[in-house]
Formats: C-alpha cells, sequence, structure tokens
C-alpha cells in the first residue's frame, strides 16, 4: 500500500506536475470545494484524538467529557500506580520489548521475500496468495485458532512464542508489501555492476543493495513497529495470562471510566509518535546524506 | 525476465529467500485456519471441551438460526456503508493531493499528514469520539447552545451511526494511499492531450482518471471490506452493546466456549470473505500493480 510512503523524500522528482486546470492564474472552483473537504477531513482526523490528550490533563474532579475541569497529571500518576486500573506498567513493557522483536524479524523477513519475488519461481503466485490471505483473514478467528492450535499441541500461550507468531501473520504481508514497493524503485544496474567488479551475492546485498535501499527498510521497520505495538485483535486470544498493551487498553475501556483512559491514549500516542519520527527522520537523514555526497 | 534454461536453480533461490516468510505463514496462518476448520466439526461438550469426531451439527446450527442472517444482514450493511463513505472521502482527498496541489512537497507532506494516525492506536482513536459523541458531549453542548435541539441526541454515540463514523475514521486511509499511489502515476501529458482535445474536465474525471484509479480503489476495497468483516471491537464498544456484527458474535461464543459454533460461524465468514476478495482481485493484478 505504500510505494509512496517507502520512498517519499526521495519522491521529490523534478516539478514536471502541474494541476489540470492552467497552472498559473485562477483556481477552478473544484480547488475550493476540495480543499473544504480536505480541511473538514484533516479536522475530523486529529480533532477526536487531541480532545482526549486535553481531557487527560484535568485533575481528581475530571470526568470523561469537557469542560475541562482544573490542570494536573493525576491521571497519569494515577495510570500507573493505581492497582483497580490493571498491571499497564507490565503491560507497556511487554509491549514495547515485543514490537522491537517483531520489527526486527519483520525486516530481516520481508527483505528476503523482496529478493525472492524479484523473479518468477514455481509457486511464487502460491505464497503470494498464501500472504494476501494472511492480511485479509479475520484477525480474531486467526487468534482463536493459533490459541487452540497451541492448547492442542499442549504448549503454553504467551506473548513471546503465540502472540509474536500471531503478529507475525499480520505485519509481514505488510512488510513485504512495503518491500516490493521498495524494490520496484531499485535500478538492476547496480547490482549488475557489481556484479561485475567481482562482488559475490552476499558482497552486492550487504554493500549495494541494503545502503540503496536503507530509507525504504525503515519504512518496513516502521510498519512492523506500529502494527505490532497496536495489534490487538490476533493477540487477544494468543497472549496467555499476561497482557499486551492494546489488551489492557481494552479491558481499560469496558470498566474504567474516568480520565485514566485517555491519559493511557495520550501515552501510547506519545510512543507513537517518537517512533513515527524518528522513523521518518532517519530517512530525511539517509537522503541528506546521499544528496550532500553526490555533490560533493 | 531470466531465460528459464535452468529452472530448477532459480526456483531454489526463490524459495530460499521466501523460505523464512513460509516458515512463519504456515505454523501462524495455515495451520490456524485449518484447525478452525477442523474444530468446526467437532462436538463439544459444553463446558470447552472438544470431541474429536465428524459432525456437521455446528453448521447446521448456526445456518438455521435467524441469528445469523441478522447478523449477516448487519454486518453487511456495516460494510457497504464504510465502504461507499471511504471511497468517496478517500477518492477526493487523493484527487485533491494530486491534481490539485502544486507544490508536489507540499502535497507529500498533506500526504503524510494523513497518514500519521494510522500508525497509532485503533482503539485510543475509537474511544477519543467519546467526548464529542456522548450525551454530553461536544457536539450535543453545541447544539444545545445554538438552540437546534431541546434535549441532548442521544443517537451520536451507542448507536450503529457512532460505529460507521469510527470506522470511516479509521479506515479511510486505507483508500487514500493506494488511490493516491495509482493517480500518481497517471501521466500528466495524457490530460494536457485531452484539454487539448476539447474534454471538458468532467470527461476528463470520467474517461481518464477513474478508470486509471481502478486498481487504487479495487485495493483500498479489499482492504476496508476485510477490516471491517473482521472487526468485532468496533462495533462492539461503539454500539454499547446495541449492535452485533458476525465477527462480535463469534468473540461472544468463544466467550461462553462454545467453539464448534464459533469455529463454523468463522468458517462462513472466511468463505465470504475468500469469495468477495477473489472477485475484486478479477478485476487488478495487485502484485503487477503494486511492483509496477
Amino acid at each position: 500500500m505504500s510505494a509512496v510512503l517507502a520512498d517519499m523524500p526521495g519522491a521529490v522528482a523534478p516539478a514536471t506536475t502541474k494541476a489540470i486546470a492552467p497552472s498559473k492564474g485562477g483556481r477552478p472552483w473544484t480547488f475550493y470545494v476540495l480543499a473544504t473537504l480536505f480541511a473538514a477531513y484533516v479536522l475530523a482526523l486529529y480533532g477526536p484524538m487531541f480532545c482526549i490528550y486535553i481531557l487527560s490533563f484535568q485533575d481528581i474532579r475530571g470526568g470523561l467529557v469537557f469542560p475541562m475541569k482544573g490542570h494536573s497529571m493525576h491521571w497519569f500518576v494515577d495510570l500507573f500506580t493505581q492497582v483497580r486500573t490493571g498491571d499497564v506498567k507490565g503491560s507497556f513493557d511487554r509491549s514495547i520489548k515485543l514490537a522491537v522483536i517483531v520489527t526486527i524479524i519483520t525486516v530481516v523477513v520481508s527483505f528476503l521475500a523482496g529478493l525472492g519475488f524479484r523473479r518468477r519461481f514455481r509457486g511464487d503466485t502460491f505464497v503470494f496468495y498464501m500472504m494476501i490471505g494472511s492480511l485479509v483473514a479475520p484477525g480474531l478467528v486467526l487468534g482463536l485458532g493459533t490459541g487452540l492450535l497451541f492448547q492442542a499441541l499442549g504448549l503454553n500461550a504467551s506473548w513471546y512464542t503465540s502472540a509474536l507468531g500471531a503478529q507475525l501473520s499480520w505485519t509481514l504481508p505488510f512488510g513485504v508489501l512495503v518491500m516490493f514497493a521498495v524494490m520496484s524503485r531499485f535500478n538492476h544496474v547496480w547490482e549488475e555492476a557489481a556484479y561485475d567488479l567481482g562482488a559475490s551475492r552476499w558482497q552486492s546485498i550487504w554493500l549495494v543493495m541494503i545502503p540503496v535501499l536503507a530509507p525504504g527498510l525503515v519504512a518496513v521497520a516502521l510498519f512492523g513497529f506500529t502494527l505490532s505495538y497496536d495489534e490487538f485483535a490476533r493477540s487477544l486470544q494468543t497472549a496467555g495470562s499476561l497482557n499486551t498493551l492494546p489488551l489492557e487498553i481494552w479491558s481499560m475501556t469496558l470498566n474504567v471510566t474516568s480520565p485514566s483512559l485517555y491519559a493511557l491514549g495520550t501515552v501510547t500516542t506519545i510512543v507513537s509518535f517518537i517512533v513515527i519520527g524518528a522513523s521518518l527522520g532517519t530517512i530525511v537523514l539517509i537522503q541528506k546524506k546521499r544528496g550532500s555526497r553526490s555533490k560533493g | 525476465m531470466q531465460s528459464s534454461s535452468t529452472p530448477s536453480r532459480s526456483d531454489l533461490a526463490g524459495w530460499l529467500y521466501v523460505s523464512p516468510l513460509v516458515l512463519v505463514l504456515v505454523p501462524f496462518f495455515v495451520a490456524p485456519i485449518l484447525v478452525v476448520l477442523a474444530a468446526s466439526f467437532f462436538a463439544t461438550d459444553g463446558f470447552g471441551g472438544l470431541t474429536p469426531g465428524f459432525t456437521l451439527a455446528s453448521y447446521v446450527e448456526v445456518l438455521h438460526s435467524a441469528l445469523t442472517l441478522k447478523l449477516y444482514m448487519a454486518t453487511i450493511k456495516f460494510t457497504v456503508l464504510t465502504w461507499i463513505f471511504t471511497l468517496i472521502i478517500g477518492f477526493f482527498v487523493a484527487y485533491f493531493l494530486v491534481f490539485h496541489v502544486r507544490n508536489q512537497l507540499l502535497a507529500i507532506g498533506l500526504f503524510l499528514l494523513c497518514t500519521v494516525p494510522f500508525w497509532t492506536s485503533n482503539i485510543i482513536r475509537m474511544i477519543s469520539w467519546i467526548p464529542l459523541l456522548g450525551k454530553e458531549g461536544l457536539i450535543n453542548q453545541a447544539l444545545l447552545g445554538i438552540g437546534v435541539i431541546r434535549q441532548p441526541l442521544e443517537v451520536l454515540l451507542f448507536s450503529d451511526l457512532a460505529v460507521v463514523i469510527a470506522y470511516v475514521h479509521q479506515l479511510t486511509i486505507f483508500m487514500i494511499v493506494p488511490i493516491f499511489n495509482s493517480m500518481a502515476r497517471i501521466d500528466k501529458k495524457l490530460i494536457e492531450a485531452a484539454i487539448d482535445a476539447g474534454a471538458s474536465r468532467f470527461d476528463i474525471m470520467r474517461l481518464i482518471v477513474v478508470p486509471m484509479s481502478k486498481s487504487g480503489i479495487a485495493l483500498g476495497t479489499i482492504f476496508v471490506v476485510s477490516i471491517v468483516m473482521g472487526d468485532f471491537f468496533v462495533v462492539k464498544v461503539m454500539s454499547g452493546g446495541g449492535s452485533a456484527s458476525v465477527v462480535s458474535a463469534f468473540y461472544e461464543d468463544v466467550g461462553v466456549l462454545q467453539y464448534p459454533t464459533a469455529a463454523a460461524s468463522a468458517v462462513l465468514l472466511t468463505l465470504v470473505l475468500v469469495a468477495i476478495v477473489s472477485l475484486i482481485l478479477r478485476t487488478v493484478d495487485i502484485r503487477q500493480e503494486i511492483t509496477r
């Protein structure tokens, strides 16, 4: 889905793009209509989220709706100290660890699969459709199947075994699809040149492909981390006795009716934003470094 | 493509590269689906124990219950409504970004602005509607304030409307990205040629933009349809327990350990989903689409 995302700073092509309408002078009326639609969409996208971030900073009298009652960090303290809200700290910890493991595996496996899918081989369509199936299958059903499978094999379900696998069945198809988009922009001439200069297959991957594809690999990592960190349906039946963060949030939505819930929303969003920022920053940095090197 | 003089060797290399992927998908996608399929034929003692065997009792039960029809109708209603709204919004947002924003850097920035929430928690984004739509929420407060209504509207939260709002909020991005992707590849010279040949802007939309965005629309549709049909927590939370979908009923069945019935209903749902997805895939070769 993200040919564009994968290498967006790289996509800044020379300005060949022109609006359909004459590119100078007055805008057609549709511009104003669509600009309004776009603004409304962005407002609806972010507005509700900002409401809960603001509401999470209320003091002890705070409720679930506006108006704001005072300002304090009360509900953040409440979140990490109260027993009644469950094991937020532990689940937070587990979710981060799990997301890191999922990210590493997703990057490596998607990269290899991306290399494999560059050429047709017997059975490639089968593997491709297996992947699409894994992407579109209802998560809860897959999670239950995985849970029952572990039960039948006499294994204990836990976040680092069954939930890890269940999450990979979700992050890998995404990762490989992003890899497809990234690979389609890789110029095979560079690889050929590496072979001509006597590189081994391993050297051409390590010294040519990985550095060239680095921004795309960061994009795959971003997908891996955030999809795992927020994954819910597939983990529900596979996480075993210890909850991951989304499962904790889920149980809170069912029985906590205080701004603690919003505070948790604010905290998880901050983590997501740090990860998104770091990934996009890395991509931009790599591109910049490349730009300066080619000039210098 | 290479000449296939040594097919066996390149086949082997291909399989070697995808083997880690296959090693994950077989135990965590193929096997669980088979387990669910097997469980749908088992009998149950009613306490969560499964008796291996072969009975179609669960299917008979699922297919004979009036509830099944109701659940599918509800699921289809949510799917169709969400699809229509995400398609309309997604198409025009992508159209605006590709054809109306003249500065390409700005277009990419605005595009990123749309995608950022995709990387944050869905559950949090869903509950963030509570302060807006609730009985004492902002929308009711505003409407009461300007005197449009006397009583707060209760239909806003914990209703089918809230469910559709939450879906559209979460899933429009799945339409925007693939449609943006296909629109961005439309050669602008084609459109200039059409203008020169006297096409109206409506003609351009109808004869060039829509047909050439078809694959993006198909891809977005697959994402939206499969996510809505497989969802249960939006329905459960946003309808306040008032509505149910196929998967939310499945969730309740699992909760009371009715595994075979749940499995039978899951198998039926999966078949429906496979049918829909393969119908869509007939119109577009997504592998070609992504790698092009």
